[in-house]
């Protein structure tokens, strides 16, 4: 099965409240997917790049972490610990070596860029969002998941979203079945996958069409082309969010759209506590159809 | 009337009491508030009651429904008036993916849009759309009558067997041994009756019937081996 939620802001005021509402979605989602949840939540830019690292053993790992990236990177990089992930700020310039830094560690980089931080653990919904103090987040936009596995294992990577570029995320609710060949090809361009996860490569797909230069929409419509199986992604870029589901469109969408925010729900459950729902535009996106918001 | 409001009483709560009514009840009126697309409301009725929901639902609403009529005033997710022996079920709104599916008996209306897969193998339900269908609906359909008011997507009747299938608006395609036939007199008499207990404002002769071509579902002893 599996939920997801997605919450794209259009009224700034929203903003302060946005960790918020996507957690009472979240949490209605808890019985499509009570195996783990996570979220990417697009905050405000920082000055710098945002990195959001985990470890099992946050104690150990970020113990002095800053002052190591610091004198590593040769600027200050700030470390803001949450449960078991971390969010770094450091200087672009200082990625590579603070990347080899966190590796040396043990120390796994969730996703990276300006505005989005990324938060996944194995859980119920509630005790994640919990760990992570996901309510007291603001942001722009962001997207939210619920798992029940099938496709690979009950881990904190296997969990989503998954972010492979800068500012890039998507959630899954189905299962690729063309995931491998695809994961082939992708790596003779050397991009790799870090799990056996079918939804890792989802996102390295639209993460490489991406860097040719497509546009979110223009990536989604490719994906319909070259992903086989069953899906509905919703994805988040750094100023967008994007929707799309297979032809067959089982895995359910509910859709709703108020002057105020553009909301994505497994089932309208997730989106009943919106304000002003009763008013909003709700609909079932059509399968095949790529949707998508820039702001 | 008897009000239940979902936001003080569990759905199993409510069910019981529904499912709880005889022929012989006089609490022939129900409301239901804050259904807030909860799953499986009012499903197994077997009375002459009316229950109104007010607000949208979740996965198989009506479902198994016998007698009730049961009206949803926001739109219904997935599977709604699943197995339906007999009764009515109207949503104001739209439906989602399987409407209606294997239903034996009753109408079902949809006065907004049904999404895919409506009337999947429906085996004597009368379903009108008011608005338009999804791709794969009245797959398998046996028996019954599908009418939509609007445009049906892809692979329409696929498979089909009895069903009789009648679209106003385009098809986008039909489905496997499903054809476009001739509409006879009493063709127009049953989508008279339909249109009327559905509340819809159509002339039954701005409709086109589908239905089975009869070619897949006898044996063929040329496909011996297949089997």
């Amino acid at each position: 099965m599996c939920g997801i939620v997605g919450l794209f802001l259009k009224n700034e005021a929203l903003r302060p409240r946005l960790g918020d509402m996507l957690t009472d979605m979240l949490v209605t989602m808890t019985d499509r997917g009570p195996d783990s949840a996570g979220i990417a939540i697009y905050g405000d830019a920082a000055d710098g790049l945002k990195m959001t690292v985990q470890s099992d053993d946050p104690g150990t790992a970020f113990a002095g972490l800053a002052e190591a990236l610091s004198a590593t990177v040769g600027k200050d990089v700030s470390v803001r610990v949450l449960d078991t992930h971390a969010v770094l700020t450091l200087p672009e310039a200082g990625e590579a070596d603070a990347r080899a830094l966190l590796a040396g560690r043990g120390i796994r980089v969730m996703g990276s860029g300006h505005a989005m931080e990324i938060f996944k653990e194995v859980g119920l919904p509630r005790d994640v969002a919990a760990r992570f103090g996901l309510r007291a987040m603001g942001g722009s936009h962001g997207i939210g998941h619920t798992r029940m596995a099938t496709e690979s294992a009950v881990t904190t990577l296997g969990a989503h979203p998954f972010s492979t570029g800068a500012d890039q995320c998507l959630v899954h609710n189905g299962s690729l079945s063309n995931h491998n060949a695809v994961r082939r090809t992708l790596s003779y361009r050397g991009i790799h996958t870090e799990t056996e996860n079918d939804t890792e490569v989802a996102a390295c797909y639209i993460t490489a069409r991406l860097a040719d230069g497509a546009s979110l929409g223009q990536a989604l419509e490719s994906a319909l082309d070259d992903l086989d199986g069953f899906y509905t992604f919703v994805v988040g870029t750094r100023t967008g969010f994007g929707v799309v589901r297979d032809p067959i469109a089982c895995k359910p969408a509910v859709m709703a759209e108020t002057p105020e925010y553009v909301a994505f729900g497994s089932e309208y459950r997730a989106l009943v506590g919106l304000p002003g729902i009763e008013a909003a535009r709700v609909w079932e996106p059509e399968p095949a159809t790529v949707y998508f918001w820039e702001r | 009337m008897q009000t239940i409001d979902l936001a003080a009483t569990t759905l199993r709560e409510l069910n019981a009491a529904l499912q709880g009514q005889t022929a012989s009840t006089n609490q022939t009126e129900w409301e239901i508030l804050n259904p807030r697309g909860a799953h499986a409301l009012a499903v197994g009725l077997d009375a002459p009651i009316e229950v109104t929901v007010r607000g949208s639902t979740g996965y198989y609403c009506a479902g198994m429904n016998k007698q009730a009529t049961v009206r949803i005033t926001g739109s219904a997710g997935p599977g709604v008036a699943e197995n339906m022996m007999s009764g009515t079920v109207v949503i104001d709104g739209d439906a989602s993916q399987y409407a209606g599916a294997t239903g034996r008996g009753g109408l079902l209306v949809i006065k907004g849009n049904a999404s895919s897969r409506c009337g999947i193998s429906m085996k004597g339900i009368d379903i009108v759309v008011h608005g338009s269908i999804g791709h794969m609906s009245a797959f398998m359909a046996q028996k019954g009558n599908l009418v939509v008011l609007g445009d049906a997507g892809d692979g329409l009747g696929d498979s089909l067997y009895e069903a009789r299938l009648f679209v106003r608006g385009a098809v986008k395609g039909l489905g496997a041994d499903c054809v476009e036939k001739e509409m006879r007199p009493e063709h127009l008499e049953i989508l008279r009756d339909l249109l009327a207990r559905a509340e819809a404002d159509a002339s039954p002769e701005e409709f086109r019937r589908y239905g089975s071509a009869r070619s897949l579902y006898h044996f063929r002893v040329d496909n011996a081996s297949a089997y």
